[in-house]
Protein backbone atom coordinates (compact mmCIF):
# COMPACT_ATOMS: atom_id res chain seq x y z
CA UNK A 1 0.00 0.00 0.00
CA UNK A 2 1.07 3.57 -0.44
CA UNK A 3 1.50 5.57 2.73
CA UNK A 4 1.86 9.16 3.75
CA UNK A 5 4.41 10.04 6.41
CA UNK A 6 3.64 12.47 9.21
CA UNK A 7 6.55 13.81 11.23
CA UNK A 8 6.72 16.22 14.13
CA UNK A 9 10.02 17.30 15.71
CA UNK A 10 10.91 18.29 19.26
CA UNK A 11 14.10 20.27 19.61
CA UNK A 12 15.86 20.95 22.88
CA UNK A 13 18.20 23.89 22.53
CA UNK A 14 20.60 24.96 25.25
CA UNK A 15 20.32 28.69 25.81
CA UNK A 16 23.54 30.71 25.74
CA UNK A 17 23.62 31.99 29.28
CA UNK A 18 26.57 32.19 31.64
CA UNK A 19 24.65 30.85 34.62
CA UNK A 20 21.99 28.18 35.12
CA UNK A 21 18.26 28.82 34.85
CA UNK A 22 17.44 28.91 38.58
CA UNK A 23 20.79 29.40 40.33
CA UNK A 24 24.14 31.09 39.79
CA UNK A 25 26.19 27.99 38.92
CA UNK A 26 28.14 28.26 35.69
CA UNK A 27 26.90 26.52 32.53
CA UNK A 28 30.37 25.87 31.13
CA UNK A 29 30.94 22.59 29.34
CA UNK A 30 33.56 19.97 30.16
CA UNK A 31 34.19 20.74 33.85
CA UNK A 32 35.03 17.79 36.09
CA UNK A 33 31.95 16.06 37.55
CA UNK A 34 29.87 17.85 40.18
CA UNK A 35 32.03 20.99 40.25
CA UNK A 36 29.18 23.18 39.04
CA UNK A 37 26.51 22.46 41.61
CA UNK A 38 24.91 24.19 44.58
CA UNK A 39 22.05 23.47 47.00
CA UNK A 40 19.50 24.84 44.48
CA UNK A 41 20.42 22.69 41.48
CA UNK A 42 21.08 19.70 43.74
CA UNK A 43 17.50 20.01 44.97
CA UNK A 44 18.31 20.37 48.67
CA UNK A 45 15.31 20.90 50.94
CA UNK A 46 14.39 24.49 51.69
CA UNK A 47 16.09 26.18 48.75
CA UNK A 48 14.34 28.56 46.41
CA UNK A 49 14.92 28.67 42.64
CA UNK A 50 14.99 32.16 41.09
CA UNK A 51 14.48 32.58 37.35
CA UNK A 52 17.38 33.86 35.21
CA UNK A 53 16.01 36.86 33.31
CA UNK A 54 18.18 36.21 30.28
CA UNK A 55 16.54 32.80 29.78
CA UNK A 56 13.21 34.56 29.31
CA UNK A 57 14.70 37.14 26.95
CA UNK A 58 16.40 34.57 24.75
CA UNK A 59 13.18 32.57 24.53
CA UNK A 60 11.17 35.68 23.61
CA UNK A 61 13.76 36.43 20.92
CA UNK A 62 13.26 32.95 19.45
CA UNK A 63 9.49 33.28 19.69
CA UNK A 64 9.61 36.57 17.76
CA UNK A 65 11.89 35.13 15.08
CA UNK A 66 9.49 32.23 14.54
CA UNK A 67 6.36 34.36 14.56
CA UNK A 68 4.93 32.90 17.74
CA UNK A 69 2.34 34.48 20.01
CA UNK A 70 3.99 35.40 23.28
CA UNK A 71 1.88 34.64 26.31
CA UNK A 72 1.29 37.68 28.52
CA UNK A 73 1.02 35.26 31.44
CA UNK A 74 2.93 32.02 31.75
CA UNK A 75 3.94 29.69 34.49
CA UNK A 76 6.41 27.00 35.48
CA UNK A 77 5.28 23.47 36.33
CA UNK A 78 6.80 20.46 37.96
CA UNK A 79 7.12 17.37 35.82
CA UNK A 80 7.40 14.54 38.30
CA UNK A 81 9.33 11.40 37.55
CA UNK A 82 11.94 9.33 39.21
CA UNK A 83 15.31 8.91 37.59
CA UNK A 84 18.80 9.22 39.07
CA UNK A 85 19.77 12.13 36.78
CA UNK A 86 17.03 14.24 38.35
CA UNK A 87 17.98 15.25 41.91
CA UNK A 88 14.64 16.78 42.95
CA UNK A 89 12.42 13.98 41.64
CA UNK A 90 10.88 16.52 39.28
CA UNK A 91 11.99 18.69 36.41
CA UNK A 92 10.95 22.33 36.36
CA UNK A 93 9.35 22.94 32.98
CA UNK A 94 6.32 24.67 31.53
CA UNK A 95 3.15 22.77 30.78
CA UNK A 96 -0.29 24.33 30.44
CA UNK A 97 0.96 27.89 30.10
CA UNK A 98 4.12 27.96 27.95
CA UNK A 99 5.79 31.24 27.05
CA UNK A 100 5.08 30.99 23.30
CA UNK A 101 2.69 29.26 20.91
CA UNK A 102 1.54 29.10 17.30
CA UNK A 103 4.51 30.14 15.24
CA UNK A 104 6.05 28.82 12.07
CA UNK A 105 9.17 28.81 10.03
CA UNK A 106 9.61 28.47 6.34
CA UNK A 107 11.78 25.84 4.72
CA UNK A 108 13.05 25.83 1.17
CA UNK A 109 13.29 22.50 -0.66
CA UNK A 110 16.18 23.17 -3.02
CA UNK A 111 15.56 20.37 -5.52
CA UNK A 112 11.84 20.79 -5.86
CA UNK A 113 12.11 24.58 -5.79
CA UNK A 114 9.29 25.02 -3.33
CA UNK A 115 8.74 26.70 0.00
CA UNK A 116 6.79 25.20 2.84
CA UNK A 117 5.64 26.53 6.18
CA UNK A 118 6.20 24.29 9.17
CA UNK A 119 4.08 25.20 12.17
CA UNK A 120 5.55 25.58 15.64
CA UNK A 121 3.14 24.40 18.31
CA UNK A 122 4.92 25.84 21.31
CA UNK A 123 8.18 27.01 22.79
CA UNK A 124 8.80 26.65 26.49
CA UNK A 125 11.64 26.95 29.00
CA UNK A 126 12.89 24.17 31.24
CA UNK A 127 15.93 22.91 33.11
CA UNK A 128 18.26 20.20 31.86
CA UNK A 129 18.85 17.03 33.89
CA UNK A 130 22.20 15.59 34.95
CA UNK A 131 24.42 13.22 33.06
CA UNK A 132 24.58 9.49 33.72
CA UNK A 133 27.78 7.58 33.09
CA UNK A 134 27.65 3.83 32.68
CA UNK A 135 31.34 3.22 32.13
CA UNK A 136 34.51 3.61 34.12
CA UNK A 137 37.83 3.86 32.27
CA UNK A 138 36.04 2.95 29.06
CA UNK A 139 34.68 -0.33 30.47
CA UNK A 140 31.09 -1.09 31.46
CA UNK A 141 30.78 -0.62 35.21
CA UNK A 142 28.69 -2.37 37.85
CA UNK A 143 27.11 0.92 38.88
CA UNK A 144 25.91 4.07 37.20
CA UNK A 145 27.51 7.40 38.03
CA UNK A 146 25.81 10.77 38.16
CA UNK A 147 27.31 14.15 37.28
CA UNK A 148 24.97 17.04 38.11
CA UNK A 149 26.94 19.79 36.30
CA UNK A 150 24.29 19.98 33.58
CA UNK A 151 21.40 19.96 36.03
CA UNK A 152 19.66 23.29 35.78
CA UNK A 153 21.29 24.34 32.52
CA UNK A 154 18.60 26.32 30.67
CA UNK A 155 16.87 24.65 27.75
CA UNK A 156 14.26 25.82 25.32
CA UNK A 157 11.97 23.14 23.94
CA UNK A 158 10.63 23.89 20.47
CA UNK A 159 7.81 21.61 19.35
CA UNK A 160 6.80 21.54 15.70
CA UNK A 161 3.38 20.76 14.29
CA UNK A 162 3.15 17.41 12.45
CA UNK A 163 3.61 19.32 9.18
CA UNK A 164 6.72 17.47 8.02
CA UNK A 165 6.25 14.73 5.42
CA UNK A 166 9.73 13.54 4.44
CA UNK A 167 13.12 13.00 6.07
CA UNK A 168 14.50 15.70 3.76
CA UNK A 169 11.96 18.21 5.06
CA UNK A 170 12.90 17.23 8.61
CA UNK A 171 16.57 17.85 7.83
CA UNK A 172 15.78 21.21 6.25
CA UNK A 173 13.57 22.25 9.18
CA UNK A 174 16.43 21.51 11.58
CA UNK A 175 18.94 23.41 9.44
CA UNK A 176 16.69 26.45 9.21
CA UNK A 177 15.84 26.38 12.91
CA UNK A 178 19.47 26.00 13.93
CA UNK A 179 20.54 28.84 11.65
CA UNK A 180 17.91 31.09 13.23
CA UNK A 181 19.03 30.19 16.75
CA UNK A 182 22.65 30.82 15.80
CA UNK A 183 21.84 34.15 14.16
CA UNK A 184 19.95 35.18 17.28
CA UNK A 185 22.90 34.06 19.44
CA UNK A 186 20.43 32.14 21.50
CA UNK A 187 22.06 28.69 21.12
CA UNK A 188 25.36 27.54 19.66
CA UNK A 189 23.63 24.68 17.81
CA UNK A 190 26.27 22.10 18.60
CA UNK A 191 24.65 18.67 18.19
CA UNK A 192 27.71 16.65 19.20
CA UNK A 193 28.00 18.43 22.54
CA UNK A 194 24.26 18.10 22.99
CA UNK A 195 23.39 21.79 22.96
CA UNK A 196 20.94 21.16 20.09
CA UNK A 197 19.06 17.87 20.38
CA UNK A 198 16.21 16.47 18.37
CA UNK A 199 13.55 13.83 19.02
CA UNK A 200 11.05 12.88 16.33
CA UNK A 201 7.48 11.64 16.30
CA UNK A 202 6.59 9.70 13.20
CA UNK A 203 3.51 7.87 11.95
CA UNK A 204 2.23 6.53 8.65
CA UNK A 205 -1.28 6.55 7.22
CA UNK A 206 -2.69 5.18 3.99
CA UNK A 207 -2.40 7.82 1.31
CA UNK A 208 -5.41 10.10 1.11
CA UNK A 209 -6.76 9.09 4.48
CA UNK A 210 -7.67 11.60 7.17
CA UNK A 211 -6.65 11.20 10.79
CA UNK A 212 -3.31 10.07 12.16
CA UNK A 213 -1.79 6.63 12.54
CA UNK A 214 -0.14 5.43 15.74
CA UNK A 215 3.02 7.39 16.33
CA UNK A 216 6.43 6.25 17.42
CA UNK A 217 8.90 8.49 19.21
CA UNK A 218 12.52 8.35 18.02
CA UNK A 219 15.43 9.35 20.21
CA UNK A 220 19.20 9.20 20.33
CA UNK A 221 20.01 10.92 17.04
CA UNK A 222 22.98 13.24 17.41
CA UNK A 223 23.33 14.70 13.95
CA UNK A 224 21.04 15.90 11.16
CA UNK A 225 22.16 12.96 9.07
CA UNK A 226 21.18 10.53 11.81
CA UNK A 227 17.78 12.15 12.20
CA UNK A 228 17.15 11.69 8.48
CA UNK A 229 18.48 8.13 8.41
CA UNK A 230 16.43 7.14 11.46
CA UNK A 231 13.28 8.56 9.85
CA UNK A 232 14.01 6.75 6.58
CA UNK A 233 14.47 3.49 8.43
CA UNK A 234 11.31 4.01 10.45
CA UNK A 235 9.21 4.72 7.34
CA UNK A 236 10.31 1.39 5.88
CA UNK A 237 9.79 -0.48 9.12
CA UNK A 238 6.30 0.88 9.74
CA UNK A 239 5.25 0.23 6.14
CA UNK A 240 6.29 -3.41 6.45
CA UNK A 241 4.35 -3.79 9.72
CA UNK A 242 1.24 -2.15 8.26
CA UNK A 243 1.45 -4.10 4.99
CA UNK A 244 1.43 -7.34 6.95
CA UNK A 245 -1.84 -6.25 8.55
CA UNK A 246 -0.36 -5.69 11.99
CA UNK A 247 -0.61 -2.65 14.18
CA UNK A 248 2.11 -0.16 15.09
CA UNK A 249 2.90 -0.16 18.79
CA UNK A 250 3.04 3.26 20.39
CA UNK A 251 6.52 3.34 21.89
CA UNK A 252 9.86 5.06 22.11
CA UNK A 253 12.58 3.69 19.86
CA UNK A 254 16.28 4.46 19.97
CA UNK A 255 18.37 5.04 16.86
CA UNK A 256 21.29 2.64 16.71
CA UNK A 257 23.74 4.47 14.46
CA UNK A 258 26.18 1.57 14.19
CA UNK A 259 23.60 -0.82 12.84
CA UNK A 260 21.47 1.79 11.10
CA UNK A 261 18.25 0.63 12.77
CA UNK A 262 15.79 1.79 15.42
CA UNK A 263 15.26 -0.41 18.48
CA UNK A 264 12.44 -0.57 20.96
CA UNK A 265 13.49 1.06 24.23
CA UNK A 266 11.69 -1.57 26.34
CA UNK A 267 11.98 0.77 29.27
CA UNK A 268 11.14 -0.48 32.72
CA UNK A 269 10.04 3.04 33.53
CA UNK A 270 6.40 3.40 34.55
CA UNK A 271 3.91 4.43 31.94
CA UNK A 272 4.36 8.20 31.69
CA UNK A 273 2.44 9.73 34.52
CA UNK A 274 4.14 13.02 35.22
CA UNK A 275 1.53 14.53 37.57
CA UNK A 276 2.28 18.06 36.38
CA UNK A 277 1.33 20.90 38.68
CA UNK A 278 2.27 24.58 38.94
CA UNK A 279 5.56 25.02 40.77
CA UNK A 280 4.75 26.91 43.97
CA UNK A 281 8.41 28.01 44.26
CA UNK A 282 8.28 30.07 41.09
CA UNK A 283 5.94 33.00 40.71
CA UNK A 284 4.06 33.53 37.42
CA UNK A 285 5.82 35.25 34.55
CA UNK A 286 4.16 38.32 33.08
CA UNK A 287 5.49 39.64 29.77
CA UNK A 288 4.14 43.00 28.64
CA UNK A 289 4.25 44.59 25.17
CA UNK A 290 6.94 47.05 26.19
CA UNK A 291 9.32 44.23 27.06
CA UNK A 292 8.53 42.35 23.86
CA UNK A 293 9.03 45.49 21.76
CA UNK A 294 12.33 46.21 23.41
CA UNK A 295 13.54 42.71 22.52
CA UNK A 296 12.12 43.04 19.01
CA UNK A 297 14.41 46.05 18.49
CA UNK A 298 17.42 43.86 19.22
CA UNK A 299 16.64 41.20 16.62
CA UNK A 300 19.33 40.83 13.96
CA UNK A 301 18.63 40.28 10.27
CA UNK A 302 17.57 36.64 9.97
CA UNK A 303 18.92 34.06 7.48
CA UNK A 304 16.02 34.17 5.00
CA UNK A 305 15.95 37.96 4.88
CA UNK A 306 19.70 38.08 4.51
CA UNK A 307 19.61 35.51 1.70
CA UNK A 308 17.07 37.59 -0.20
CA UNK A 309 19.08 40.74 0.34
CA UNK A 310 22.30 39.06 -0.89
CA UNK A 311 20.59 38.07 -4.15
CA UNK A 312 19.21 41.55 -4.67
CA UNK A 313 22.06 43.68 -3.42
CA UNK A 314 25.02 41.65 -4.66
CA UNK A 315 23.46 39.99 -7.71
CA UNK A 316 24.64 36.53 -6.73
CA UNK A 317 22.66 33.37 -7.51
CA UNK A 318 20.07 32.19 -4.98
CA UNK A 319 22.09 29.02 -4.51
CA UNK A 320 25.18 30.98 -3.44
CA UNK A 321 23.17 33.21 -1.13
CA UNK A 322 21.58 30.15 0.48
CA UNK A 323 24.94 28.61 1.32
CA UNK A 324 26.58 31.88 2.36
CA UNK A 325 23.81 32.84 4.78
CA UNK A 326 23.39 29.43 6.41
CA UNK A 327 25.92 30.39 9.07
CA UNK A 328 26.01 33.95 10.32
CA UNK A 329 29.79 34.13 10.58
CA UNK A 330 30.19 32.97 7.00
CA UNK A 331 27.75 35.60 5.78
CA UNK A 332 29.63 38.22 7.80
CA UNK A 333 32.89 37.11 6.19
CA UNK A 334 31.41 37.37 2.71
CA UNK A 335 30.00 40.83 3.35
CA UNK A 336 33.25 42.07 4.86
CA UNK A 337 35.09 41.07 1.64
CA UNK A 338 32.52 42.76 -0.54
CA UNK A 339 32.64 45.93 1.55
CA UNK A 340 36.39 46.02 0.92
CA UNK A 341 35.61 46.36 -2.75
CA UNK A 342 35.82 42.78 -4.02
CA UNK A 343 33.45 41.52 -6.73
CA UNK A 344 30.59 39.67 -4.95
CA UNK A 345 30.46 36.70 -7.33
CA UNK A 346 34.25 36.29 -7.20
CA UNK A 347 34.14 36.34 -3.39
CA UNK A 348 31.29 33.85 -3.40
CA UNK A 349 33.22 31.46 -5.67
CA UNK A 350 36.28 31.56 -3.45
CA UNK A 351 34.29 31.23 -0.24
CA UNK A 352 32.23 28.30 -1.50
CA UNK A 353 35.27 26.60 -3.03
CA UNK A 354 38.69 26.93 -1.46
CA UNK A 355 37.58 28.50 1.80
CA UNK A 356 34.85 25.99 2.67
CA UNK A 357 37.37 23.26 1.94
CA UNK A 358 39.79 24.78 4.42
CA UNK A 359 37.29 25.74 7.15
CA UNK A 360 35.17 22.73 8.07
CA UNK A 361 33.36 24.58 10.88
CA UNK A 362 32.42 27.91 9.32
CA UNK A 363 31.33 29.34 12.66
CA UNK A 364 35.07 29.59 13.36
CA UNK A 365 35.89 31.46 10.17
CA UNK A 366 36.69 34.55 12.22
CA UNK A 367 39.87 32.76 13.32
CA UNK A 368 40.89 31.72 9.78
CA UNK A 369 44.33 32.96 8.71
CA UNK A 370 42.92 34.30 5.44
CA UNK A 371 40.87 37.27 6.61
CA UNK A 372 38.44 39.25 4.42
CA UNK A 373 41.27 41.78 3.97
CA UNK A 374 43.55 39.05 2.58
CA UNK A 375 40.94 37.73 0.18
CA UNK A 376 39.80 41.15 -1.01
CA UNK A 377 43.38 42.23 -1.71
CA UNK A 378 44.07 39.04 -3.65
CA UNK A 379 40.91 39.37 -5.72
CA UNK A 380 41.92 42.96 -6.46
CA UNK A 381 45.25 41.72 -7.79
CA UNK A 382 43.48 39.27 -10.09
CA UNK A 383 41.19 42.03 -11.37
CA UNK A 384 44.13 44.32 -12.00
CA UNK A 385 45.87 41.56 -13.97
CA UNK A 386 48.77 41.49 -11.53
CA UNK A 387 48.31 37.77 -10.94
CA UNK A 388 46.43 35.07 -12.82
CA UNK A 389 43.71 32.89 -11.32
CA UNK A 390 46.19 30.06 -11.32
CA UNK A 391 48.80 31.98 -9.38
CA UNK A 392 46.08 33.09 -7.02
CA UNK A 393 45.63 29.46 -5.98
CA UNK A 394 49.31 29.32 -4.95
CA UNK A 395 49.02 32.67 -3.18
CA UNK A 396 45.96 31.40 -1.34
CA UNK A 397 47.77 28.30 -0.10
CA UNK A 398 50.59 30.50 1.14
CA UNK A 399 48.15 32.78 2.96
CA UNK A 400 46.52 29.80 4.65
CA UNK A 401 49.79 28.64 6.16
CA UNK A 402 51.68 31.91 6.61
CA UNK A 403 48.90 34.45 7.13
CA UNK A 404 50.93 36.95 5.07
CA UNK A 405 49.19 39.52 2.87
CA UNK A 406 48.96 38.55 -0.82
CA UNK A 407 50.96 41.52 -2.11
CA UNK A 408 53.84 40.54 0.13
CA UNK A 409 53.68 36.93 -1.02
CA UNK A 410 53.59 37.89 -4.71
CA UNK A 411 56.52 40.31 -4.34
CA UNK A 412 58.51 37.87 -2.26
CA UNK A 413 58.05 34.90 -4.56
CA UNK A 414 58.19 36.87 -7.80
CA UNK A 415 54.74 35.67 -8.81
CA UNK A 416 53.71 38.78 -10.68
CA UNK A 417 51.95 37.89 -13.86
CA UNK A 418 53.92 38.41 -17.07
CA UNK A 419 51.93 40.75 -19.29
CA UNK A 420 54.92 42.07 -21.20
CA UNK A 421 53.96 41.47 -24.83
CA UNK A 422 57.55 41.18 -26.05
CA UNK A 423 58.42 38.52 -23.50
CA UNK A 424 55.26 36.55 -24.18
CA UNK A 425 55.69 36.76 -27.94
CA UNK A 426 59.13 35.31 -27.54
CA UNK A 427 57.83 32.41 -25.44
CA UNK A 428 55.05 31.71 -27.93
CA UNK A 429 57.45 31.76 -30.84
CA UNK A 430 59.82 29.36 -29.08
CA UNK A 431 57.03 26.91 -28.36
CA UNK A 432 55.72 26.99 -31.92
CA UNK A 433 59.21 26.64 -33.37
CA UNK A 434 59.88 23.62 -31.20
CA UNK A 435 56.61 22.01 -32.26
CA UNK A 436 56.36 23.02 -35.87
CA UNK A 437 54.70 19.74 -36.89
CA UNK A 438 51.93 20.08 -34.33
CA UNK A 439 51.44 23.69 -35.38
CA UNK A 440 50.93 22.50 -38.92
CA UNK A 441 48.42 19.87 -37.76
CA UNK A 442 46.53 22.61 -35.97
CA UNK A 443 46.41 24.70 -39.10
CA UNK A 444 45.04 21.65 -40.96
CA UNK A 445 42.09 21.68 -38.56
CA UNK A 446 43.13 19.75 -35.47
CA UNK A 447 41.85 22.53 -33.24
CA UNK A 448 41.96 20.73 -29.98
CA UNK A 449 45.74 21.12 -30.04
CA UNK A 450 45.23 24.72 -28.95
CA UNK A 451 45.16 23.82 -25.27
CA UNK A 452 48.41 21.91 -25.74
CA UNK A 453 50.17 25.08 -26.89
CA UNK A 454 48.69 27.18 -24.09
CA UNK A 455 49.94 24.62 -21.60
CA UNK A 456 53.46 24.72 -23.02
CA UNK A 457 53.64 28.50 -22.92
CA UNK A 458 52.39 28.55 -19.35
CA UNK A 459 54.98 25.95 -18.45
CA UNK A 460 57.75 27.93 -20.10
CA UNK A 461 56.77 30.96 -18.01
CA UNK A 462 56.34 29.01 -14.73
CA UNK A 463 52.62 29.73 -14.85
CA UNK A 464 53.14 33.46 -14.70
CA UNK A 465 52.02 34.35 -18.22
CA UNK A 466 48.83 36.34 -18.56
CA UNK A 467 46.48 33.67 -19.96
CA UNK A 468 44.36 36.04 -22.03
CA UNK A 469 47.43 37.45 -23.74
CA UNK A 470 48.85 34.00 -24.37
CA UNK A 471 45.59 32.95 -26.02
CA UNK A 472 45.50 36.02 -28.20
CA UNK A 473 49.14 35.74 -29.27
CA UNK A 474 48.78 32.05 -30.05
CA UNK A 475 45.72 32.62 -32.20
CA UNK A 476 47.50 35.33 -34.11
CA UNK A 477 50.64 33.30 -34.69
CA UNK A 478 48.85 30.10 -35.58
CA UNK A 479 46.60 31.90 -38.01
CA UNK A 480 49.53 33.61 -39.68
CA UNK B 1 -13.70 11.80 44.23
CA UNK B 2 -12.40 9.02 46.39
CA UNK B 3 -8.84 7.80 46.71
CA UNK B 4 -8.47 4.06 46.64
CA UNK B 5 -5.75 1.91 48.01
CA UNK B 6 -4.67 1.31 44.41
CA UNK B 7 -4.13 5.03 43.91
CA UNK B 8 -1.88 5.16 46.94
CA UNK B 9 0.10 2.15 45.79
CA UNK B 10 0.48 3.68 42.31
CA UNK B 11 1.72 7.04 43.57
CA UNK B 12 4.02 5.32 46.04
CA UNK B 13 5.54 3.30 43.22
CA UNK B 14 6.06 6.42 41.10
CA UNK B 15 7.89 8.01 44.04
CA UNK B 16 9.83 4.81 44.76
CA UNK B 17 8.36 4.53 48.24
CA UNK B 18 7.55 1.23 49.89
CA UNK B 19 4.78 1.09 52.47
CA UNK B 20 3.58 -1.60 54.86
CA UNK B 21 -0.01 -2.82 54.77
CA UNK B 22 -0.84 -0.71 57.80
CA UNK B 23 0.68 2.39 56.27
CA UNK B 24 -1.30 1.89 53.08
CA UNK B 25 -4.48 1.82 55.13
CA UNK B 26 -3.56 4.90 57.11
CA UNK B 27 -2.49 6.96 54.08
CA UNK B 28 -5.55 6.03 52.07
CA UNK B 29 -7.79 7.18 54.86
CA UNK B 30 -5.74 10.35 55.54
CA UNK B 31 -5.71 11.35 51.90
CA UNK B 32 -9.46 10.89 51.75
CA UNK B 33 -9.85 13.12 54.80
CA UNK B 34 -7.86 15.81 53.02
CA UNK B 35 -10.01 15.51 49.92
CA UNK B 36 -13.12 15.70 52.06
CA UNK B 37 -11.87 19.04 53.30
CA UNK B 38 -11.55 20.21 49.70
CA UNK B 39 -15.16 19.16 49.15
CA UNK B 40 -16.02 21.65 51.83
CA UNK B 41 -13.98 24.36 50.08
CA UNK B 42 -15.74 23.57 46.81
CA UNK B 43 -18.99 24.73 48.36
CA UNK B 44 -17.66 28.30 48.61
CA UNK B 45 -18.79 30.70 45.96
CA UNK B 46 -15.59 31.72 44.13
CA UNK B 47 -17.12 33.12 40.95
CA UNK B 48 -15.55 36.54 41.53
CA UNK B 49 -12.12 35.19 42.52
CA UNK B 50 -9.30 34.76 39.98
CA UNK B 51 -7.86 31.23 40.01
CA UNK B 52 -4.37 31.21 41.44
CA UNK B 53 -1.61 28.69 41.91
CA UNK B 54 0.31 30.79 44.41
CA UNK B 55 -0.25 32.03 47.88
CA UNK B 56 1.56 35.31 47.29
CA UNK B 57 0.47 37.88 44.75
CA UNK B 58 3.85 38.30 43.08
CA UNK B 59 5.04 38.04 39.48
CA UNK B 60 8.39 38.34 37.70
CA UNK B 61 10.96 37.60 40.33
CA UNK B 62 14.25 37.41 38.44
CA UNK B 63 17.96 37.14 38.94
CA UNK B 64 20.46 38.55 36.47
CA UNK B 65 22.58 36.14 34.44
CA UNK B 66 25.60 36.30 36.72
CA UNK B 67 27.73 33.34 37.77
CA UNK B 68 28.15 32.85 41.48
CA UNK B 69 30.39 30.36 43.22
CA UNK B 70 29.34 26.72 43.26
CA UNK B 71 29.96 24.62 46.32
CA UNK B 72 33.00 22.32 46.53
CA UNK B 73 32.53 18.87 45.11
CA UNK B 74 33.01 17.24 48.56
CA UNK B 75 30.09 19.30 49.84
CA UNK B 76 27.92 18.22 46.92
CA UNK B 77 28.68 14.60 47.56
CA UNK B 78 28.33 14.77 51.34
CA UNK B 79 24.76 13.45 51.38
CA UNK B 80 25.36 10.80 48.75
CA UNK B 81 24.83 7.25 50.06
CA UNK B 82 27.76 6.29 47.83
CA UNK B 83 30.17 8.22 45.67
CA UNK B 84 33.17 7.44 43.53
CA UNK B 85 35.57 9.62 41.55
CA UNK B 86 33.58 12.76 42.12
CA UNK B 87 30.30 11.20 41.01
CA UNK B 88 27.18 10.09 42.83
CA UNK B 89 27.13 6.31 42.60
CA UNK B 90 23.74 4.73 41.99
CA UNK B 91 22.44 1.26 41.12
CA UNK B 92 23.06 0.49 37.48
CA UNK B 93 20.53 2.08 35.14
CA UNK B 94 20.84 1.49 31.44
CA UNK B 95 18.63 3.05 28.85
CA UNK B 96 17.52 0.78 26.10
Amino acid sequence: MEYETIIGLEVHAQLLTDSKIFCGCSTSFGESPNHLTCPVCLGMPGVLPVLNKKVVELTIKTALATDCNIAPYSQFARKNYFYPDLPKGYQISQYELPLARNGYLEIEMEKEKRHKKIGITRIHMEEDAGKLLHELDGKPADYSYVDFNRTGVPLMEIVSEPDINTPEEAGEYLRVLRAILQYLEVCDGNMEQGSFRCDANISLRPKGMKGLGTKVELKNMNSFRHVMRALEYEIQRQAVVLDSGEKIRQETRLWNADQGITESMRSKEEAHDYRYFPDPDLVPLVVDDAWVDQIRQSLPELPTARQERFVKEYQIPDYDAHILTAVRQLADYFEACVRLGAQPKAVSNWVMGDILRRVPDTRLIGAFSVTPAHLAEMLGMIDAGTISGKIAKAVFEDMVTSGRMPAAIVADKGLVQVSDEGALEKAVKEVLDAHAEKAEEYRQGKEKLFGFFVGLVMKATQGKANPQMVTELLRKKLAG
Amino acid sequence: MKITRNDVEHVARLARLRFSEDQLEVFTSQLNDILAYFDKLQKLDTTSVEPSSHAVNLTNVFREDVVTASIPEEESLKNAPASERGCFRVPKVIEG
